[in-house]
């Protein structure tokens, strides 16, 4: 089996042996009503109610959605307009928190099969925790046969620790996960990819499969990008995902390892996704950490609590350092995709300078894709080119930005060039 | 709190700069600077230094004409230089040397948009018009330590009013032993003639991960193979003349050759072939330069049927509108 092109990262897992500490309480968080790719759900709660922790807010007909849930109790302030990353607006319910702190009772959902287990996964609001948000009941219902479940626990992003912290600390929710998606789905097989530099996890659960021969532990070579869901299927099984397939049109399922320890969690509980497990790092940060944090709280709460120095902190990142995108504003709640916060001071952008065709970027595709060749289609608006070049397969993991030594900014260029694309019909 | 810087991701940039690459190719090129001196002498190091500074004043003064933003600092023009003087023969004049700067930086390079936009070899080229126009000193090759009186003797020439012993390239007289071809102890250009330093460069280069060894290597090999075929010495013909010097430092210049390592193969193979070609049926004794000239035209053609192919893509419809 051939390897596909990676590039080496500086890993700073500088947080990996700092256990998970709970933010406390905000007394304010602002929770929008589309944390998840697909539909927005509409608020089901207006201004002046009285919700508790864990009551279902936002709710969508959309089966391509996931609900929303109050993650602490309080009076609904404010529903107002949220500005997403991607430019759209969507509401976001504002919730003043109370001194008591009441929840929900919380029931366990009852999961008897297939149907009933894809529904309370809906149910539970949950949604992919690597980053893309992808709904996890959609992914748990393939139209095919699954023969794999692939659980990415790469976490090939530098500074992000809050998988393998998860693992660490919870990892019979991870496996419980992954015994009920292989039940209900009658999944055969499952690979738990973790990363090589993640030694102690691999070995823990190594130990904890011996008895279960369906699950596998893999160990994935140490590079960037072996979480990329193409590139893991890959690495795992030898099988390549063609251009406009799924990974269910080659029978595997791939989940982040927090995703599956949530929805083991969840049918033990019952409790809904309310709260995430984020990693703060960076240069500007006081006390580098991961922490659990309540979905909406404000980004700004999370930077003094980890005593970060905003005074001098001139980039804030949502996500890892690789893909996250950055923040204008520290007054940014917690999604549940956030699945880290970088902070850093004395940032400086690289100068770009012109390109000299030494090829770093091609060899470091993992798609094999020719960076250089779409910047220069890009500029002429060539848009047979970008098609014969493949534009629209690339990831945006950013390797051909990285290693460029004239700082080029291909991989958004790759993003300019795929709008010019024609839209899929 | 400052103003957030707002830049789309990845927010890391590797160590590696083109300036870093050029500081690279520089020090790979040392062993060979060391050789020349050490066989030429003093005005080895003298032509070094008129080809490197005057390549980076033309430089200087072209991006300054021109109102563009200044590259000196990159390094490419230096290392242009030091690759012009490599191949030049000691005793050539140094307004000779200026003038391949010349064609080297501003015409081969500035007046096509500079650093990576050039399509041949700017050293290359102007070595190929040096020749071609002043083909009697281009061609005048001192003995190594030519200087010496005992070594004045009936095949010296008067260069700069000084009797110089000269020598056939050990290319055409043949008579070199593989000790001295490998040592550089022979005849030649400037960088030309000692094998071990261009090795040694050349390793160095692959293992800092700045050139793949897939030119050099096709290249190297088809000119061994080809005069193997035809009952010639491959190791003779591999070790004399330019083909290490262009091999590893020309044959392998980002901007000139292919991007894949496919392309590279090709391109080193090409090379081969045509050096192979001039050296044996040419009126030209050496054929490094014009093979390597005549394959970065062909580059761009290479390159088109050289992509890769994405991972997991179909066949593009031939009516994609």
């Amino acid at each position: 089996m051939f390897r596909l092109n990676s590039i080496r990262l500086n890993h700073s897992k500088n947080t990996a042996e700092i256990k998970t500490v709970p933010l406390p309480a905000p007394s304010y968080v602002k929770i929008p009503m589309a944390m998840h790719m697909g539909a927005p759900c509409t608020p089901l709660v207006k201004k002046g109610d009285r919700v508790l922790a864990g009551q279902k807010i936002g709710d969508s007909d959309a089966f391509f959605s996931a609900p929303v849930h109050a993650s602490v109790s309080g009076t609904v302030k404010e529903i107002s307009d949220y500005r997403l990353m991607n430019g759209t607006v969507c509401k976001a319910v504002e919730i003043e928190a109370d001194e008591e702190q009441k929840t929900c009772e919380f029931t366990p959902p009852e999961i008897t099969d297939r149907e009933s287990f894809v529904k309370a996964v809906r149910e539970s609001g949950i949604c992919g925790l690597g980053g893309a948000g992808f709904p996890t009941h959609v992914k748990l219902s393939p139209k095919g046969e699954i023969d794999t479940l692939i659980i990415n626990a790469a976490e090939c992003e530098p500074f992000i620790t809050s998988d393998y912290r998860q693992m660490m600390e919870n990892p019979e929710d991870v496996l419980g996960g992954i015994r009920m998606i292989m039940k209900y789905l009658s999944v055969p097989k499952a690979i738990l990819a973790i990363e090589g530099n993640k030694p102690e996890a691999i070995s823990e659960f190594t130990k904890l499969t011996a008895n279960e021969p369906e699950i596998t532990v893999f160990r994935l070579p140490s590079t960037y990008p072996q979480g990329a869901e193409k590139v893991i299927i890959h690495s795992t099984t030898g099988r390549v995902v063609m251009e406009g397939q799924l990974p269910s049109d080659q029978k595997v399922i791939v989940m982040n390892v927090s995703t599956a320890a949530f929805i083991h969690r969840y049918a033990e509980t019952g409790i809904p996704l309310i709260s995430r497990r984020i990693t703060v790092e960076g240069s500007a940060v006081g006390k580098p950490m991961n922490i659990t944090a309540p979905i909406g709280t404000m980004v700004s709460e999370i930077l003094k609590f980890t005593e970060t120095d905003t005074e001098h902190m001139n980039k804030l990142i949502a996500g890892g350092p690789m893909m996250g995108a950055c923040l204008f504003s520290a007054d940014t709640p917690v999604v549940k995709t956030s699945n880290s916060f970088i902070a850093e001071k004395d940032y400086r952008e690289p100068v770009q300078s012109a390109c000299i065709r030494c090829g770093r970027c091609v060899r470091a595709c993992s798609m094999n894709l020719m960076p250089l060749e779409i910047e220069k289609a890009f500029r002429r608006k060539d848009i047979s080119a970008l098609q014969s070049l493949k534009t629209g397969l690339c990831m945006n993991c950013g390797a051909c930005t990285y290693v460029c030594p004239a700082n080029r900014k291909l991989a958004e260029t790759n993003q300019l060039a795929k709008a010019l694309l024609p839209k899929k019909k | 709190m400052k103003n957030l810087v707002m830049s789309p991701s990845p927010h890391r940039s590797s160590d590696m700069s083109t300036r870093k690459i050029m500081s690279i190719v520089i020090v790979s090129l040392v062993p060979a600077m060391i050789a020349a001196v050490t066989f030429f002498g003093f005005r080895a190091a003298a032509l070094i230094a008129v080809c490197t500074a005057s390549s980076v004043v033309f430089e200087y003064l072209c991006r300054k004409i021109m109102k563009r933003e200044q590259t000196i600092g990159d390094l490419s023009a230096a290392v242009t230089g030091i690759i012009l003087a490599l191949n030049l023969p000691v005793t050539l004049p140094f307004w000779m040397a200026v003038l391949g700067s010349f064609v080297a930086i501003v015409i081969v390079k500035q007046l096509f948009g500079g650093l990576g936009q050039n399509f041949a070899n700017p050293a290359i080229t102007a070595r190929i018009v040096l020749m071609i126009s002043l083909t009697a000193p281009m061609t005048t090759w001192a003995l190594p330590e030519y200087w010496k009186p005992e070594a004045v003797s009936d095949t010296s020439v008067i260069v700069n009013s000084n009797t110089v012993l000269t020598g056939p390239t050990p290319l055409v007289s043949g008579d070199a032993s593989y000790m001295s071809l490998f040592l550089g102890n022979v005849g030649g250009c400037l960088g030309e003639t000692s094998a071990l330093a261009l090795l040694l460069g050349g390793l160095f280069l692959m293992y800092k991960k700045v050139i793949s060894p897939a030119a050099p290597v096709s290249f190297i090999g088809s000119v061994a193979l080809l005069t193997w075929i035809t009952g010639g010495d491959p190791l003779y013909q591999i070790l004399s003349g330019g083909l290490f010097l262009g091999a590893f430092f020309m044959a392998t210049d980002y901007a000139t050759t292919p991007v894949t390592n496919k392309g590279k193969i090709i391109f080193g193979l090409g090379c081969g072939i045509i050096t192979f070609v001039i050296r044996n049926y040419g009126s030209y004794p050496e054929g490094v330069s014009f093979s390597i000239l005549l394959m970065n035209i062909l580059t761009p053609y290479i390159d088109m049927f050289t992509k890769t192919k994405p991972l997991g893509a179909k066949e593009v419809k031939a009516d994609a509108k």
